[in-house]
């Protein structure tokens, strides 16, 4: 008698919200970018769309003056920064309650991304980022895995892309 | 879809991540109070309209920056794309293309 082992996946792709984190928009020149750098303790990436991360912040290079960290809630980066305003003026604003962070996971995580997003987010490598376009709404796109993504959605984008991504998600789960 | 490069991020992206700006290399008025009124029309309206080769503006969504593009109009190619602030590229280098 021969039996088939069956592996049953609960979905090709998982969809979760992630916990709330704190995320602050940099502004700075080139010219005080090092000394940022040294109060905020992290390494100031100057590539678009590479990042980097110490102590729980992770800085991401959204421009060439841009930049967006994360942290943990409740840790203080504005102080050390306002310490230093003077010599090197930056801006650096709050933003956590702006977005919110999905994690998409699973094996079709690439055909959901790619229903929707006009970059080859297939060539995107692990461990980088990237703001771009989910069906017109800005998001911004982590690559964590293979098949592992975190999207950050802005608050007022979220339900059309949520819709979005929950018809494709019927539809990848259908085999269309 | 058309791919364009991005200076600031030295990436070709789809056209849908881009947003177009207008012309290119429309210096403001140094002295605005100075200007005659068909001057300040000129500089608030009148565009080349150029068929063929034409000095353009885009936006990236991704790095929020605007470039300088050279788009033909006829055929829709991008001959090159240069960061703002940049001198106008001149017409003779699209031909290596």
């Amino acid at each position: 008698m021969t039996y088939e082992k069956h592996q049953f996946h609960s979905a090709p792709v998982l969809i979760e919200d992630l916990a709330p984190v704190l995320r602050l928009s940099l502004r700075v020149k080139p010219a005080h970018r090092d000394t940022l750098a040294r109060v905020l303790g992290l390494d100031l990436p100057v590539r678009v769309g590479a990042r980097s991360a110490a102590a729980g912040t992770e800085a991401l290079c959204l421009g060439p003056d841009e930049w967006l960290l994360t942290a943990p809630e409740g840790t203080d980066l504005t102080t050390p920064a306002r310490a230093v305003h003077a010599d090197a003026p930056h801006s650096l604003v709050d933003i956590s309650d702006r977005e919110i962070t999905l994690r998409l996971t699973g094996p079709a995580v690439l055909d959901l991304l790619s229903a929707c997003c006009p970059r080859n987010v297939a060539a995107m490598p692990v461990g980088a980022a990237a703001r771009t376009v989910f069906d017109s709404a800005t998001v911004i796109l982590w690559r964590d895995g293979i098949d592992s993504f975190r999207m950050d959605v802005w608050r007022s984008f979220a339900p059309h892309v949520r819709s979005l991504l929950a018809q494709v998600q019927g539809e990848i789960a259908a085999g269309l | 879809m058309l791919l364009i490069h991005c200076p600031y991020c030295d990436d070709t992206l789809p056209e849908l991540e881009f947003a177009y700006a207008g012309e290119a290399h429309i210096a403001r008025p140094a002295d605005p109070s100075a200007l005659t009124d068909e001057e300040w029309r000129d500089f608030l309206f009148i565009r080349t309209n150029a068929r063929g080769p034409h000095y353009e503006r885009w936006r990236h969504i991704g790095c929020g920056r605007l470039f300088n593009a050279l788009r033909d109009t006829v055929s829709d190619r991008f001959l090159t794309t240069y960061k703002a602030g940049e001198a106008r590229r001149p017409l003779t280098n699209e031909a290596a293309e």
